[in-house]
């Protein structure tokens, strides 16, 4: 290997010398950076609201701190979801669509997309998060699904005091704020440290947000150290896998990259022929970056903590984490395959189809063996993961829209789905064991028959919005010669029909126990969520055409 | 000194974090091993750095650090509430939720 050859004289000259790279605009002359707040909106707004959440957070009397801070979430969430209405009525979808910051963010159709539907999905689960009437008052003050103090020991005197003085854990609404913020910087991301740095900026608020359950403290802070422990493994992962694209290509925006890909060896500076342009980085590079953001979308075999987690997180955040995390992961890969990596598509397309024929059958077969609902609804996330994969790997604008569509789809689903669990409880809390929702279609139809329209959509029945994403999903993948894959998919959503359908024959046709759980009768809040998931699911079964152009429109990613 | 050799020192120390995640009990020491890992990036973006002559490397590497810090905040925080609560911070004893 050359030694000494190998290094740019950038670190050999003293600065300013002549024929120094740095001599022209030395230090004192950086330009300012050039930043477009207006196509920034939607993000600056959410990480503002979240600042100042903190500070209410500190300020304001412990009194009015809970609903200062729903009323404020509220309040960025609209908002925010109003500017990205704003951006994408001003073209910035189609004609307009652009790179912002630098380089750093675009501002395209799929981005404005998916900002839009995780603003949307995470003002209804923020509903979810305030919702105060599931749990009997605690010394006759209303209390919610969080710890009343997240640092006390379960059990212990400091948690019995923290109950007994009133508190809530309002810490919760920045939080999600927070990983609102990145998640919605992560489906904009062009450029691989933004992409990290969104992963860990939306990472780092739910590893927390995973450990505050009010009831069954143990499983929530076994199911935070599980996520965080994994989460930062794979984020580990994904970091060295940025350094070596980095050093492949010399740059870390996804345009360098794809360039450096296409062009091959042609223009590569001889002193750099060690690395740049270099086979081995790309591949693996490719590989790392790839695995950290399946971890994130939980695909098999890298979807491990999923039902852990979702078992023991509280419920709210789970249905939260389930549909914007889903959302925002696969966005991230979308661009990441498509504007980074299109010059290596005939290298990460059959590991792609492994993936998702691995990732749909595994989440539908044990998901047959679940016991308890919150694990069976993971393993069913899982299988989800699957066939939103198979639209990835279309490789045309049909697969983006298909993606598109059914993240649309399948978050409110989901939400509305964790939303139903919130409201069968017994004694001990929520009844998740599946066994204990025998007989609820008797006593409870109409929670029932909600929980039923989800799993039907869960299950890809026509009129409800699954069927919709899953054929357009299929169809894209299908004409773009993955025909075994569908093959593949069809099958394993027939096997994940057979367990949705078993839970309704077990709500609807099975004798009520006599110690059953007990429906609760929520606020408006948690009713809303509901309300909002049922009718989105009908709509885009029924009349999903207008969505479909939306998202057909928004297919277009910008370089 | 050719800086390819810092290439193939992160890739090891990379390889020793990832192996210590997977051997490894406890969970402080897991914890270790992934900042181990994270170090072994930013070797690898400063060298990658050194031998391209731009400055995207270096300015990487600070961000990096910054995430393992926020990392260590909530990760120290999570480890700390779960010894408190079971006076163990093994990982093979966080079972209660079995397949």
């Amino acid at each position: 290997m050359t030694s000494v050859a190998a290094v740019h004289t950038l670190w050999t000259m003293a600065d300013g010398a002549a024929g120094s790279p740095l001599a022209p605009d030395g230090p004192g002359r950086i330009p300012a950076p050039h930043i477009e707040y207006a196509q920034l909106a939607p993000t600056l707004i959410v990480l503002g609201a979240a600042v100042l959440a903190v500070i209410v957070e500190a300020f304001w009397p412990r009194r009015g701190r809970y609903y200062a801070q729903v009323l404020l979430s509220v309040v960025a969430l609209a908002a925010a979801f109003a500017a990205v209405i704003g951006l994408a009525a001003g073209g910035f979808g189609t004609t307009k669509a652009q790179i912002a910051a630098m380089g750093a963010l675009a501002v395209d159709g799929p981005a404005l997309f998916l900002q839009g539907t995780i603003l949307l999905v995470s003002l209804i689960a923020v509903f979810t998060f305030a919702e105060r009437r599931l749990d009997p008052a605690a010394h006759g003050r209303p209390v919610d699904s969080f710890a009343a103090q997240g640092a006390a020991v379960p059990g212990g005197e400091a948690e019995k005091a923290a109950v007994k003085a009133g508190f809530t854990t309002t810490e919760v609404f920045p939080l999600a704020l927070f990983a609102i913020g990145g998640m919605l910087v992560f489906p904009a991301a062009n450029d691989l440290l933004t992409l990290f740095v969104a992963l860990e900026v939306f990472s780092l608020p739910l590893y927390i947000l995973c450990a505050l359950a009010r009831r069954q403290r143990l499983l929530s802070q076994e199911s935070a150290v599980k996520y965080f422990l994994l989460g930062a493994f794979s984020s580990a992962f994904l970091l060295f896998g940025v350094a070596l694209l980095y050093g492949y290509a010399g740059t870390v925006t996804y345009a360098g990259i794809a360039e450096v890909v296409s062009d091959g060896a042609k223009q590569i500076d001889p002193a750099l022929a060690d690395t740049m342009g270099n086979d081995a980085l790309l591949l693996i590079g490719g590989a790392l970056v790839v695995m950290g953001l399946l971890f994130k979308v939980g695909a098999v075999p890298f979807h491990m903590w999923t039902p852990d987690v979702y078992q023991g997180a509280p419920t709210p955040v789970t249905g939260f984490m389930a549909a914007a995390t889903k959302v925002a992961a696969f966005g991230a890969l979308l661009r990441l395959l498509y504007v980074a990596l299109p010059g290596l598509r005939w290298d990460w397309r059959p590991v792609m189809w492994g993936v998702a024929i691995l990732t749909m059958l595994a989440g539908a077969v044990i998901a047959l063996t679940q016991t308890d609902v919150k694990r069976l609804l993971a393993y069913s996330s899982i299988a989800h993961a699957g066939f939103i994969l198979a639209g990835v790997i279309a490789t045309s604008k049909d697969g983006i829209s298909s993606v598109l569509f059914y993240l649309l789809a399948y978050s409110f689903v989901t939400l509305g789905a964790f939303a139903v669990v919130t409201l069968v409880r017994d004694a001990g809390g929520e009844a998740t064991q599946l066994s204990k929702w025998a007989g609820l279609g008797r006593r409870s139809p109409l929670v029932a028959a909600v929980f039923a329209v989800f799993l039907l959509a869960f299950a890809g029945i026509p009129l409800t919005s699954g069927f919709a994403g899953k054929f357009a999903v299929f169809k894209a993948a299908a004409e773009s010669g993955a025909g075994w894959l569908v093959v593949i998919g069809v099958l394993s959503s027939a096997v994940a029909a057979f367990f949705y359908i078993r839970v309704i024959v077990l709500m609807f046709f099975n004798e009520p126990k006599a110690d059953g759980p007990t429906v609760a009768v929520p606020s408006p809040l948690t009713m809303t969520a509901i309300a909002v998931g049922v009718v989105v699911t009908l709509v885009l079964g029924v009349a999903p055409q207008y969505f479909l152009d939306l998202a057909g429109q928004a297919g277009v990613f910008v370089r | 000194m050719n800086p390819i050799n810092y290439l193939y020192l992160a890739a090891l120390l990379f390889t020793i974090g990832a192996a210590g995640v997977l051997i490894r009990r406890n969970a402080i020491v897991l914890f270790m091993c992934v900042e181990l890992m994270l170090n072994a990036c930013n070797l690898a973006f400063v060298a990658f750095s050194r031998l391209h002559g731009n400055l995207d490397g270096q300015i990487i590497a600070f961000f990096t650090m910054v995430v393992a810090a926020a990392e260590v905040v909530v990760g120290l925080a999570i480890i700390v509430t779960i010894f408190r609560t079971r006076h163990t911070a093994s990982v093979d004893d966080a079972s209660l939720m079995k397949l």
